[in-house]
């Protein structure tokens, strides 16, 4: 019962923002090209959930319920956030880890590091297009960037802030230096390394749609591009609203993950 | 023989400041089964010849020897409790005990064999795979007591392991560790501030001086186990130890307001 309360407390502005915005497109307020009703939207994102196509011979019916373009491209923006983020925390997290614990390591790297930083991802559009040319490699490119810096610089933080007594009690219990990092150090810095994991993921879901928009020809960032093309502004919408639904499931999805790896760690309810 | 052999031990340390001598002409032999305090104010370097005997930080000059070694480094043949706890916080208990068994490759049933005893002696069956975040500071000593018994060294450092419980979870986990020492008979070096403690646990009592650290008394207790506070020899003593302390903490007090007044 209180959850209901709370749910209907949670829902009570956007239901209401809906009802204004639904009322003014009933009432001509705004231009149905421009901004379309609120059930226009949601009619056009429920043909776009749906299949295109009439089922095919031969074709199972979960095959055919799932043709459908958005979850087509839901599933190729999320292979690429996927893609691209394995491979922009599978170089910092060592990168990273290396940094925190080696002062020469660090002064070695950190220069460039303290350079490139800065560049937002969008700036390698240009490059990746030229290096990569058209299609996955260059969103790949683009958005391991975008994951690469959060998760490195955490990474640093994390092997940095190590707690000098675990180390001790670390050495005193006799071991060598690669169970030191793999068994203290890592475990030790992972509320920072996951941390940074959770920015990153979150940087490359934003890269990912700019992504879409420049060198492809699917994904919801292309989807909503080429809508404006044809000024359907009600699939923009529709699109958007997906976007949205997917980054706050990702982001669900890792702090649950994020959760149970830390239940070991003071303060996290779980 | 397991003895430590402190010979002519020194330790400065060189800060902004100039050099502080924190130990300086500390020759003690520790005999194999010997329940041996370091007592004295914060300062007197008791805590600093602890981590010499552990091998953190090797002293200036003299040695320290144990089994015919120098010690250079530290090692689990000194197992260490610290006072605050240094238990691995990603680890369960059980995983905390078993953890310096598994670095030195025993088999897993061993592991598991001996993860239980120490939980048994311990009273810390209940809690195996628990974090050390739910538990109370009494029980997280208690994992790290065990952590260190498993490792079945013959030495067993404390640096003030029981400074940070209260006054009944304190006499209770003093009351486990006579009873562990007395059924396994390893050589403890503990160190600690409080007189009544060190009367109440140790076979001899090192007094220490403030700055520079030296051994401003060599004591042994003498009165058979389970000691009582409140009795007369027990009291005579910490009157004395208390004069002993009380002289070097007021040196400390006195350094301490002279660079008060300089800042």
């Amino acid at each position: 019962m209180q959850k209901l309360k709370d749910f209907a407390h949670g829902a009570l502005v956007p239901v209401l923002l809906l009802l204004l915005w639904e009322a003014g497109s009933r009432f001509g307020l705004f231009s149905a090209v421009l901004l379309p009703s609120p059930t226009a939207v949601a009619i056009k994102w429920w043909a776009y959930l749906l299949p295109m196509q009439p089922q095919e011979a031969g074709q199972s019916t979960l095959a055919w319920m799932l043709s459908g373009e958005l979850l087509h491209d839901a599933y190729s923006s999320l292979y690429r956030v996927i893609a691209g983020f394995i491979i922009g925390a599978g170089l910092a997290l060592p990168l990273g880890l290396l940094m925190g614990a080696s002062p020469r390591i660090y002064d070695l790297f950190n220069p460039l590091m303290q350079i490139l930083r800065p560049i937002p991802p969008i700036a390698y559009i240009p490059l990746a297009i030229l290096w990569f040319g058209l299609g996955n490699p260059p969103s790949f490119f683009l958005i391991a960037i975008g994951a690469f810096f959060p998760v490195l610089m955490n990474t640093i933080a994390g092997v940095r802030q190590v707690d000098g007594i675990f180390l001790r009690a670390a050495r005193n219990l006799g071991v060598n230096q690669w169970t030191m990092f793999t068994r203290v150090i890592l475990p030790a810095a992972t509320p920072y390394i996951l941390a940074g994991v959770r920015i990153g993921i979150g940087t490359a879901f934003i890269v990912v749609i700019v992504s879409e928009m420049i060198a492809v020809n699917d994904g919801l960032g292309f989807r909503i591009l080429e809508a404006r093309e044809f000024m359907w502004s009600d699939k923009i919408i529709a699109g958007m609203i997906t976007i949205g639904l997917l980054g706050l499931a990702i982001d669900t999805a890792v702090s649950r993950l994020n959760n149970h790896l830390l239940r070991w760690h003071r303060g996290l309810e779980h | 023989m397991n003895e430590i052999l402190i010979n002519n031990v020194e330790k400065v340390f060189k800060t902004p400041g100039g050099n502080v001598v924190a130990l300086k002409d500390i020759n003690l032999t520790i005999k194999e089964g010997e329940f041996v305090c370091l007592l004295g104010p914060s300062g007197c370097g008791k805590s600093t010849l602890l981590n010499a005997v552990a091998g953190f930080q090797p002293p200036s000059a003299g040695e320290i020897v144990i089994e015919g070694k120098k010690i250079l480094a530290p090692g689990p043949d000194r197992g260490m409790v610290f006072q605050e706890y240094a238990l691995f916080p990603w680890m369960t208990v059980g995983q905390n005990i078993a953890f310096g068994l598994e670095i030195q490759k025993k088999e897993k049933a061993e592991i598991d064999l001996t993860v239980n005893q120490l939980l048994d002696l311990l009273h810390l069956k209940d809690f195996r795979d628990r974090f050390p975040k739910d538990l109370s500071g009494g029980m997280r000593q208690r994992v790290a007591i065990a952590r260190v018994l498993a490792l079945d060294s013959p030495i067993m450092l404390m640096d003030e392991p029981f400074g940070a419980l209260d006054a009944l979870t304190r006499r209770n986990l003093q009351d486990e560790l006579l009873r562990i020492w007395e059924k396994l008979g390893k050589t403890i070096l503990f160190v600690t501030h409080s007189i009544e403690e060190s009367i109440y646990l140790a076979d001899r009592i090192v007094v220490m001086t403030y700055r520079p650290g030296t051994v401003k008394r060599d004591q042994y207790v003498d009165m058979p186990r389970p000691r009582d506070p409140s009795s007369a020899a027990f009291n005579d003593l910490k009157r004395e130890l208390g004069r002993l302390v009380m002289e070097e903490q007021q040196r400390h007090a006195n350094d301490e307001l002279k660079l008060a007044a300089v800042d």
